[in-house]
C-alpha cells in the first residue's frame, strides 16, 4: 500500500489524525495532514481505508 | 413536482420529521419553497449531499443564503456580505486563509491534550449539581456550563462574561427573536470580543492572544473569529450534551451497555451525533452558475438546503438508520457537515462528550428524569436542536 495526501485540499479537520494517530498527524501551524508513514505494513491497511473514508475533502488516497 | 416546505414537526424527540424519509424515497433532490416565497431545493440523500458539499460551484457565501424556516434573526446577516472573520459565510480563497490560520489550533492532538482540563471542568460542574441537590436542571447546571468553560479556556475569554455571551448567543440562534434584536446581539458580541482583545483581558495562553501575536488576521477578524467560536462552541455542544443525556435516559439498555464497557464511548458519541443531528434545519448552499445535477437544472442563485438529519438517516449509507446502535459503523455521518466547511471544533466536541457523558452516570448512577418525558421542552424553536431544560433527580 502507498498512501498519498493532497495537501492543497486539506482543511485540517483532523479526522484522520483522530482515527489513526499512528500514521497521521497534523501541522501545528495550519492543521494540514502530516503523513508519518506512506507505506504502512499490511496490518494497518483496513484502518488506513477507514481513516481515509472519514476525510471531508477526500484528500487521502490509499492503494 | 410540487414544491414542499422544510418539514419541522417531530413525532418523537429523537427522530427527525417523518416526511424527510418520504421525500428521500420519492425524490432525493426536490423543489422546496422558502418562507420568503423563493423556490429552491431540498436534498435528503447522503450521496447527493456529499457531491454538493464537495463541489466549489456551490457557494456558502452569506450574500446568497436564505433561511429554510422563518427566522427573522437571520435577516441582518443573510443577503449581506460575511462579517469580518465569519468564515462559515465565505468561499475559497477567503475561507481558506482563515480556516488554515485556525485549524492548527484545533488539531486532534491539541484537543486530546485538553482532556485533563475537560475532566476537571466536568468533575467541578457535577459537584455543583450535587451540591444543588435533586431535582436539578441538567442543562443550566451542567450541559451549558461545561462547554462554556471549555471554549472560554481555549479562547482565553474570562468566564465571568458568560451571562452576556450566552444571552446574546441565544438571541442569534432563536427562531423567534426579531431582526433588530439579532443585530444588537451581534454588535454586543463583537464589542465584547473587541474590548477583551484590545485591553489584553484575554488569557495570554489562549487562542485569541495567539492570533493577535501572529499578526496575520486584523483586529476585526480576530473579534469575529472569537464571536463565531464562542457562540458555536457553547450552544451546539450544550444542545448535544443535554439531548444525548435525555436519549440515554430513554434507552436504558444502551446506557447499561455503555456503563459496562467504557471502551464503547468513542463510537457511542459518534452514533449519538449521527442519530440526533442537532443542526436540524441543515446547511445552505447556492450555485454560482447554472448546474445540471441529477436530471435537474439548478440555476444560479437558487437556494439549496442539505438536510443533515435526513442524510444521517439515509438507509443507503446506514443500515436500519432509525435504530440507535452503538456498534454500527458511523464513518460518513454528517453531524459536523461535510467538505471544506466541516466543523472546525469537531474534535473538541468529541472530547467534551467523551468526558462528560460517562462521568454524569458515574457520579449519579441512579439518574432519572424528574418529569414525564413528554414534559421535557424541546428546542424546536431554536436553529440548533436540543432541550431547553432537563429536570433530573438521583
Amino acid at each position: 500500500m502507498r498512501i498519498t495526501v493532497n495537501s492543497d485540499n486539506c482543511v485540517g479537520s483532523g479526522q484522520c489524525a483522530l482515527a489513526l494517530p499512528e500514521l497521521f498527524d497534523q501541522d501545528d501551524v495550519n492543521g494540514k495532514v502530516v503523513l508519518l508513514d506512506d507505506q504502512p505494513s499490511a496490518e494497518w491497511h483496513d484502518a488506513v481505508h477507514e481513516a481515509a473514508s472519514r476525510c471531508p475533502v477526500q484528500a487521502i488516497t490509499a492503494r | 413536482m410540487k414544491p414542499v416546505r422544510l418539514p419541522t414537526a417531530r413525532v418523537t424527540p429523537f427522530d427527525p420529521p417523518v416526511e424527510l424519509a418520504e421525500y428521500r424515497e420519492d425524490a432525493p433532490i426536490r423543489p422546496m419553497v422558502y418562507p420568503d416565497g423563493h423556490e429552491g431545493w431540498l436534498v435528503t440523500d447522503h450521496g447527493l449531499a456529499r457531491k454538493i458539499l464537495s463541489d466549489q460551484r456551490f457557494s456558502a457565501r452569506s450574500e446568497f443564503k436564505r433561511a429554510p424556516v422563518a427566522r427573522p434573526s437571520a435577516d441582518p446577516f443573510f443577503g449581506a456580505p460575511a462579517l469580518p472573520g465569519w468564515l462559515v459565510d465565505m468561499d475559497a480563497p477567503e475561507h481558506t486563509r482563515l480556516r488554515l490560520q485556525l485549524a492548527g489550533k484545533f488539531t486532534a492532538r491539541r484537543m486530546k491534550e485538553m482532556r485533563p482540563l475537560l475532566d476537571r471542568i466536568v468533575d467541578d460542574q457535577l459537584t455543583v449539581m450535587e451540591a444543588h441537590g435533586p431535582p436539578a436542571d441538567l442543562v443550566s447546571l451542567f450541559a451549558l456550563p461545561v462547554p462554556s468553560l471549555a471554549i472560554c479556556a481555549l479562547l482565553g475569554v474570562p468566564y465571568r462574561e458568560r451571562a452576556e455571551f450566552q444571552r446574546n448567543s441565544a438571541t442569534l440562534f432563536s427562531l423567534e427573536a426579531d431582526a433588530e434584536a439579532a443585530a444588537r446581539a451581534m454588535d454586543a458580541l463583537y464589542a465584547l470580543l473587541r474590548q477583551l482583545t484590545k485591553d489584553r483581558d484575554v488569557d495570554t495562553g489562549g487562542l485569541l492572544s495567539m492570533l493577535a501575536a501572529e499578526g496575520t488576521l486584523d483586529a476585526e477578524e480576530i473579534a469575529g473569529v472569537g464571536v463565531l467560536l464562542l457562540t458555536a462552541g457553547h450552544e451546539s455542544t450544550a444542545g448535544s450534551l443535554g439531548l444525548s443525556t435525555f436519549t440515554l435516559l430513554s434507552h436504558p439498555e444502551h446506557l447499561a451497555r455503555l456503563r459496562a464497557d467504557p471502551e464503547l464511548i468513542g463510537n457511542a458519541v459518534e452514533e449519538l451525533l449521527r442519530y440526533l443531528t442537532i443542526f436540524h434545519f441543515g446547511v445552505p448552499r447556492t450555485p454560482l452558475e447554472d448546474v445540471e445535477f441529477e436530471g435537474h437544472l439548478l440555476r444560479t442563485g437558487e437556494s439549496i438546503t442539505i438536510s443533515l438529519p435526513a442524510v444521517n438517516r439515509d438507509p443507503s449509507w446506514f443500515a436500519e438508520p432509525d435504530r440507535l446502535d452503538f456498534d454500527r459503523r458511523t464513518a460518513g455521518h454528517m453531524a459536523f457537515g461535510y467538505g471544506i466547511h466541516q466543523c472546525l471544533g469537531q474534535n473538541l466536541v468529541r472530547m467534551e462528550m467523551r468526558a462528560a457523558l460517562p462521568a454524569i452516570f458515574q457520579r449519579f448512577p441512579r439518574l432519572a428524569l424528574a418529569v414525564p418525558p413528554e414534559q421535557v421542552r424541546l428546542k424546536t424553536d431554536v436553529s440548533v436542536y436540543g432541550v431547553h431544560e432537563l429536570p433530573v433527580t438521583w
